[in-house]
């Protein structure tokens, strides 16, 4: 470990991936922008949407790689704080709409006039102003993410138990959100946007600031995530993650470890859904289903926990062959590549892509090993 | 005038009905009633009926049949009624010949909504004297809803002939709600009738009480008063009954679905994700097996499921052996792994079943002797949820009996307890792993059984019951069978209980909150394993 914080923060591989990211973060949109629609070079805007999705698919992964990766825990309800960021930035989006809707009421939006809902319910107060909404797509993800934790880690729920309750907990609000009197469209959701801070989210423009808006975030949880694990804070989630009764033994207050890692991770997979939501124009209670926070896992894993750039690097490359599969004439053969790649990657890849390589490359110059979970005797568990 | 004598007329006539032979006896009230329908006027339509109803004239049957299929016409000029039967000849309504030559002026006896009703009403009336009991006792159920006074005559005249003791019963209350609702009966009998009421006990008769004019005598609706808190109290003991019911019938299904992840998760460990697919393989055996039957040989339809539960559950076992050979068992000791693994194991049994069946409800029959339904008391049972129920504990008991009496039993408890001393003892370990996750596995395959007759049985059967299984298993306490049961049970009555409140999905959202606050509370469960095995 070198003197310098920054050269702590930045080793090689952080490096390497910053670089890429704003490679990609200028490349894309100049392709998009600049080159002319028939030149071989020319990156169509429905791949920047594609691209943007994938950016917050890749902070929602990270997000999870920090709980999972380093403090252990295994969130299977991750999806939840996603989604609420989102409903968050949704909501916003709805009131800009304003008298544009079917009905052009100025205040309430088309689905509360159609349940001939006559005021705007309270928890819809002040999303009509950007600063509020961004303000709760940190706070309500990780309002839930505190009390949650704080309820679960003081009673040293841990293991497939937390795991299980965190999918029943984002099933419980799967339910609820599919209910129309919850007051956030039921069903369908919220979608119909027009604009957000005055540009319209359909033209091209606005989109590729949005891509470039998702990989600034990026960049910046990423270094919050790599601050994280790279000081003594980190260290000792580490510990916990491979022992956490010894940890404890050696005094250090577990909970209060747990719960903050796992909130910062909730407002990150919050921030995650706010920008997912103008990129996509939609969403819906389906996003709380308890199948994509699974999903989300997988991407990690396949990337490798515990790496961070695997995280991200997972959420590209399944994503990608989602969209690969699902588009075409194997769209009935993806949920079998989906399962596949869950139980090859646990029993074959324990590591990730990421996890593997670094492996190797430790073995080949003959360094230390760094632990790696799967081989740590885990009491708690 | 003319309406008033007429009711004079026909009153005197069922009077005179009880002492002489009908026919005879009313043999002018019929046709004097018919001219009523003559007059194109509703009114005068309804006190016809009425004055049929009381004539007690067999041919009124089939004419206010007739008059309710709008096959009754009649003749201004002639006074005359017609019925036009099936093959759209003319009757004369009042001698039954055939008419060749129809008058010119002939027109339908037009019918309202107020019309209508009385209609049904005296139909309900006439058929208080038909042959079958279950007719009579639909009509006396009819009276007693449509408080007809005129029905009182026709009630009195059935009493008497009455021998079934359920259709007496019915009678005497409908008898009981016509005269609490007509002006001109005593007060002695209006406090009898009020007792019939509330003997009763129901929601209709709460809902008669309730619509009682407001100028009775004080005593009587002092009675009333005392009878319908009588009748609430009654109604909310039913109604709790029907929900513990409903509860214990739910509660079996959570039970059934989460009996074989108490082996797997409870006693082994494994954190089985695609547990609701071996619940959805035992369902689709079972619609493999109907269809076969279906095919071959439909008289054995009745022993269908008998047949499909051995069948469910080799077929859900040796799928979990299989998949403990190949996958679990290099998965040990990593519990959140074996998680992932088996979640992607669900994705392709699940899709494995849309590629094979189709992605639509596949249709699986109810044998006869599980369709139907019976009333106990005031709560209705229905036969599949009984023997769901019974199923569901004859389960229980065996697979109790399994672990208690076998050897495989003993071997199992062994393993779970200390692995390597078992190993030692010269026990299998790994036969007996895979043994016990078949174990889990096929029983879950006979919980697919069980659930194809009360749920849509499509691949995505298992995903519905997933989360509630681990619920139950967490909240009853992991590795203990009896923790399974009380845990299946509190919840499926808890939410039933809830769910008036709350309405079914907030009922179920209030019960997962609870739930995740219950394990704050006791992470380890309800009946918590205590001792060495809680770090295991």
């Amino acid at each position: 470990m070198g003197p310098f914080p920054l050269t702590r923060l930045l080793d090689r591989s952080a490096t390497v991936f910053l670089g890429l990211l704003a490679a990609f973060a200028i490349a894309i949109p100049v392709l998009n922008l600049l080159m002319p629609a028939g030149s071989p070079l020319h990156v169509s805007t429905y791949l920047v949407a594609l691209f943007g999705k994938y950016i917050c698919y890749a902070m929602l992964a990270l997000s999870i790689d920090l709980i999972w990766g380093y403090a252990g825990i295994l969130s299977l309800g991750h999806g939840a704080f996603f989604a609420l960021g989102g409903y968050a930035m949704g909501m916003y989006l709805m009131r800009q709409i304003g008298t544009r809707g079917v009905y052009a009421n100025p205040m309430l939006p088309d689905f509360m006039v159609f349940l001939n809902w006559q005021e705007l319910p309270f928890y819809w107060y002040g999303f009509n102003h950007f600063a509020y909404a961004a303000l709760m797509i940190f706070l309500v993800p990780g309002l839930l993410a505190f009390v949650f934790g704080w309820f679960a880690f003081r009673s040293r729920v841990t293991g497939v138990y937390l795991s299980i309750i965190t999918q029943a907990m984002t099933y419980a609000l799967m339910l609820g959100f599919f209910r129309n009197n919850f007051g956030f469209g039921g069903n369908n959701g919220l979608t119909d946007f027009k604009d957000i801070l005055g540009f319209n989210v359909q033209t091209e423009g606005t989109r590729n600031g949005l891509l470039v808006i998702s990989c600034i975030a990026l960049g910046l949880c990423f270094l919050i995530c790599r601050a994280v694990v790279t000081s003594k804070f980190g260290k000792v989630l580490v510990a916990i993650r491979d022992a956490e009764t010894r940890v404890r033994f050696l005094g250090y207050r577990v909970e209060a470890y747990k719960l903050f890692v796992f909130t910062l991770s909730a407002c990150m997979a919050g921030v995650a859904g706010a920008l997912y939501v103008p990129q996509v124009g939609i969403i819906n209670p389906s996003e709380f289903a308890p199948g994509n926070s699974i999903e989300a896992v997988i991407w990690v894993a396949v990337g490798g926990r515990g790496t961070l750039t695997g995280a991200v690097l997972g959420a590209f490359v399944v994503n990608y062959a989602k969209t690969f599969f699902t588009t075409g004439l194997l769209a009935p053969y993806w949920l079998f590549v989906l399962g596949g790649l869950f139980i090859a990657v646990t029993l074959l890849l324990p590591r990730g892509i990421i996890g593997t390589l670094q492996y190797w490359h430790e073995r080949r110059t003959d360094k230390k090993i760094v632990a790696v979970p799967e081989s740590a005797p885990s009491a708690a568990e | 005038m003319h309406r008033f004598h007429e009711r004079i007329v026909a009153l005197v006539f069922a009077v005179g009905l009880l002492f002489v032979a009908a026919t005879v006896a009313n043999a002018g009230a019929y046709e004097d009633a018919l001219i009523g329908f003559t007059t194109d006027s509703f009114g005068d339509t309804a006190d016809a009926i009425d004055a049929l109803t009381s004539s007690g004239d067999p041919r009124t049957g089939p004419l206010l049949e007739a008059l309710k299929d709008q096959r009754v016409l009649y003749s201004a000029e002639t006074k005359k009624v017609f019925i036009k039967d099936q093959s759209d000849k003319l009757i004369d309504a009042a001698t039954g010949e055939a008419v060749a030559t129809p008058p010119s002026d002939i027109e339908d006896v037009r019918l309202n909504n107020r019309v209508r009703g009385m209609l049904d009403a005296a139909l309900g009336s006439l058929t208080l004297l038909a042959k079958e009991p279950s007719k009579r006792l639909d009509a006396a159920q009819a009276v007693f809803k449509s408080r007809d006074a005129s029905a009182l005559a026709n009630i009195d005249k059935a009493l008497e002939k009455e021998n079934d003791p359920r259709v007496k019963k019915t009678l005497t209350e409908a008898r009981a709600a016509i005269i609490l609702n007509s002006a001109d009966s005593s007060e002695e009998d209006k406090l009898s009738a009020i007792a019939v009421i509330r003997d009763r006990g129901d929601q209709d008769a709460l809902g008669l009480i309730d619509g009682l004019p407001s100028d009775l005598p004080p005593a009587v609706k002092q009675a009333a008063i005392s009878a319908r808190g009588k009748i609430q109290g009654n109604l909310a003991l039913w109604n709790a009954l029907q929900n513990a019911w409903y509860g214990l019938s739910l509660g079996s299904v959570l039970l059934l679905a989460a009996i074989g992840l108490a082996i797997t998760f409870g006693v082994m460990g494994i954190i089985n994700m695609a547990h609701g697919e071996m619940v959805m393989l035992g369902a689709y055996t079972t619609f493999v097996v109907q269809e076969l039957i279906r095919t071959y040989n439909p008289a054995l339809f009745d022993y269908s499921l008998v047949i499909a539960v051995p069948l469910a559950f080799v077929v859900a076992g040796a799928v979990g052996i299989a998949v403990e050979r190949s996958i679990i068992r290099f998965l040990y000791g990593r519990p959140l792994e074996t998680l992932l693994a088996t979640w992607g194991l669900s994705l392709i049994l699940q899709q494995a079943v849309r590629t094979i069946f189709g992605p639509t409800n596949k249709e699986v029959g109810n044998p006869s002797w599980m369709s139907g339904a019976f009333d106990l008391g005031g709560i209705t049972i229905t036969y599949n949820r009984l023997w769901i129920i019974c199923f569901t504990l004859a389960v229980f008991v065996a697979l109790l009996a399994m672990l208690r009496l076998t050897r495989l039993g003993l071997e199992m408890r062994a393993v779970t307890q200390n692995r390597a001393m078992a190993a030692a003892m010269g026990i299998r370990t790994a036969r007996i792993d895979a043994l016990t996750f078949g174990l889990g596995s096929g029983i879950a395959g006979i919980a697919g059984v069980a659930l194809s007759q009360i749920d849509n049985v499509s691949p995505n059967l298992g995903q519905g019951y997933i989360i509630d299984s681990f619920m139950v298993v967490v909240f009853g306490g992991v590795g203990n069978l009896w923790g399974t049961l009380v845990g299946a049970f509190t919840l499926g009555i808890a939410n039933k209980f809830l769910e008036p409140y709350a309405g079914a999905v907030l009922g179920k959202i209030a019960i997962l909150v609870l739930i995740i606050l219950f394990i704050q509370k006791r992470p380890r469960g309800m009946f918590a394993l205590k001792g060495r095995a809680v770090e295991a």
